[in-house]
């Protein structure tokens, strides 16, 4: 992979879901990139599609859903519509991913050992002996203590948060060059969170790999992410630099967001608050979908905003955003 | 503190036995390692809340806080140790005295998924307990259940529906308006945000400041969200493997935490204000509240541990004013 292309590339993701009730756009038109040794944040709340987001880049979005338009080039090949057999060779070895719920993800009646050296033999010609001792190396790795005995454990034998440094060491086993990790920390305590988010941070700058990192908790991503991007149902409607995005948010959900944040200079006041909820996606009215809760919403909205870029690898989808300066 | 004590507990503590079947006694009697298995839910907690107060309690899962919640609202009892609400022991009130202190302790939970019956309406469920405590008559009700759906927020054509027509924030005004109906002086919040979405979690806890001012509230706010403790709340309890480790004002404790268990805790907290942090997480879990290390519960994890914390378990004492912390760190240092 050369040194600055991006390891993932994607434009104008389209997902859809056909269901009887109509059709539901999860995803719709969503564009970012993530380069080596780059976390990205992909912050939305439920409903927002960054879930969906993640799954289509597997290749995993099942029926009725269907990835309808846009390109997801990862390492200069597009493997939007990708057949299944070239996914799977891609899946557990050069694109990886940690779900949140490390108990989904282990199989509970296969010993750690089994599932790691498939992982591993899956993918790579070695024999079962080396197979092991990449998975021994990997438990290592991920901080997890005498991890020859670790091997031969059942998933129910771990606590959530070792569980979760299995599935993590799962997913370093081929040296993937791209990372996507579906709210991996939220289920966890806040001691054995920044344990895994030391981990993720370590893994990405001692090996390169580039991570989208996909959570609701713009508190996380402050602390990891180089970069993030908001969604909000099915739209990127704020993208930048970290620092840029969370300092001086312009568009009036991501303000609106960060203002409901209980932080350290708010104590005791009441926070911003987002009027009404999430707009359902199934058969969603055209126009920006945030007009309903926005403080800014004029008629103009009612069309649909473009993703304008005020200031190179800044974006925003908004006819009204705040100034930086008033932010 | 300010104001004279609602709710104290004085040495609370709480054992869950499981106690062995049949063929486990028989497999002891004749010579297996089987044995009763007891977890130490809580150890001798004392806490105090003033009436008006708002009094986080954190820790992480396993901590035993929702036990402690629950206790203090009367659906678990206590193995040892007194609870008294407004200067009186619980456990020597008459029985009708005892059913007005349950009335006056009210709960609002995690999951609004879970706590809501979803074969009743709105109007049942909010409105079920003040009728049968005779809190309103029949001729009132409707008016009173209006006004209370309208202090959560809720509309009062939502009488009618069913819990799964709502969204997830919705539910938990209907939680809350359910344990307003019955006029509380106390409400233990457990987790109550904690499933929502940020910009819904904004909404319920502007609603609890808001209703903490109209009703004069006091609150008990159990949770493992530092932040969300921190806006909240003007004292706050860190719990660690069922003891107390520390508790101060909410500012004192955010600004110098005392212990090293609460210093690695606020240190980890992920906050907006951090970027480009470099981790260095404390090592280790939570220990088996089954079996718990000896000494200072803490001792494993802990940086500064040294052999006394591996025999004598500190007591939480005063080191400031205001301030009581249960470390040996604090003697003669």
């Amino acid at each position: 992979m050369a040194a600055n292309a991006p390891a993932l590339r994607v434009e104008n993701l389209e997902t859809h879901f056909f269901t009887k009730a109509g059709v539901v756009k999860a995803v719709d038109g969503v564009s970012f990139s993530v380069e080596r040794a780059q976390i990205l944040g992909l912050v939305g709340e439920s409903g927002s599609g960054k879930s969906v987001t993640g799954f289509s880049i597997l290749g995993l979005v099942d029926p009725p859903g269907r990835v309808v338009g846009g390109r997801i080039l990862f390492d200069g090949q597009d493997i939007a519509n990708a057949g299944e057999a070239q996914m799977q060779s891609l899946r557990g070895n050069r694109i990886a991913t940690i779900f949140q719920d490390p108990m989904m993800t282990l199989n509970p009646v296969l010993r750690i050992e089994t599932q790691m050296v498939e992982t591993v033999l899956a993918h790579q010609e070695v024999n079962r002996e080396t197979a092991r001792k990449r998975a021994r190396d990997a438990l290592g790795q991920v901080g997890i203590s005498s991890p020859d005995e670790r091997l031969a454990a059942y998933p129910h034998q771990f606590s959530g948060g070792m569980r979760q440094r299995v599935a993590i060491a799962i997913a370093l086993l081929n040296d993937p060059d791209l990372i996507i990790a579906d709210e991996p920390t939220t289920a966890l305590d806040v001691t054995i969170q920044a344990q895994i988010l030391y981990e993720a941070q370590k893994l990405c700058r001692e090996r390169g790999t580039a991570m989208i990192w996909i959570t609701h908790d713009l508190a996380v991503v402050a602390g990891l992410a180089d970069k993030v991007s908001v969604m909000y149902a099915g739209r990127i409607v704020e993208a930048g630099a970290i620092d840029q995005v969370l300092d001086h948010p312009v568009h009036p959900y991501t303000k609106g967001l960060i203002g409901s944040v209980p932080s350290r200079n708010k104590r005791g006041s009441p926070l911003y608050q987002i009027p009404g909820t999430t707009p359902a996606l199934l058969n969603l009215a055209p126009g920006c979908a945030f007009r309903e809760r926005c403080p800014r919403a004029d008629p103009a909205c009612l069309e649909e905003p473009g993703l304008s870029e005020p200031v190179p690898e800044r974006a925003v989808r908004c006819f009204h955003p705040y100034a930086e300066a008033e932010a | 503190m300010s104001g004279p004590a609602l709710v104290e507990l004085q040495g609370l503590s709480k054992r869950f036995v499981k106690s062995l079947d049949l063929a486990g006694k028989l497999a002891s009697k004749l010579g297996s390692s089987i044995r009763e298995e007891t977890v130490y839910a809580l150890d001798g907690v004392d806490m105090t809340v003033a009436k008006g107060e708002v009094v986080g309690l954190v820790g992480e899962s396993g901590c035993g806080k929702s036990t402690l919640g629950r206790i203090v609202a009367g659906i678990l009892k206590p193995s040892d140790g007194r609870i008294l609400y407004d200067g009186r022991d619980v456990s020597s009130l008459t029985p009708a005295e005892a059913k007005a202190v349950a009335l006056k302790v009210q709960m609002i939970f995690q999951d609004p998924f879970a706590s809501l019956n979803p074969r009743m309406r709105v109007r049942d469920i909010v409105g079920e307990a003040p009728l049968v405590h005779g809190l309103v008559s029949r001729g009132e009700f409707e008016s009173y259940l209006d006004d209370v759906l309208a202090r959560c927020g809720l509309d009062a054509s939502y009488k009618r529906r069913f819990p799964h027509q709502f969204s997830g924030g919705q539910r938990q005004r209907i939680g809350i308006a359910r344990a307003l109906a019955v006029k509380p002086d106390f409400i233990v919040c457990d987790e109550a945000v904690a499933a929502l979405d940020v910009s819904i979690q904004a909404q319920i806890l502007n609603l609890f400041i808001k209703l903490r001012e109209d009703l004069g509230l006091t609150y008990l706010f159990i949770s493992h969200d530092l932040g969300v403790v921190e806006h909240i709340s003007d004292r706050v309890y860190i719990m660690y493997l069922g003891r107390i480790v520390e508790t101060a004002s909410t500012e004192d404790m955010f600004a110098a935490p005392n212990h090293p268990y609460t210093r690695a805790l606020l240190r980890e907290v992920p906050r907006l204000e951090t970027r480009h942090s470099d981790f260095l997480p404390i090592e280790g879990e939570i220990p088996s509240p089954l079996d718990p290390p000896r000494g200072c519960h803490f001792h494993p994890r802990c940086p500064h541990a040294m052999q006394r914390c591996r025999e004598e378990a500190p007591r939480l004492r005063e080191v400031a004013a205001g301030r009581l912390s249960a470390c040996h760190l604090n003697d003669g240092i």
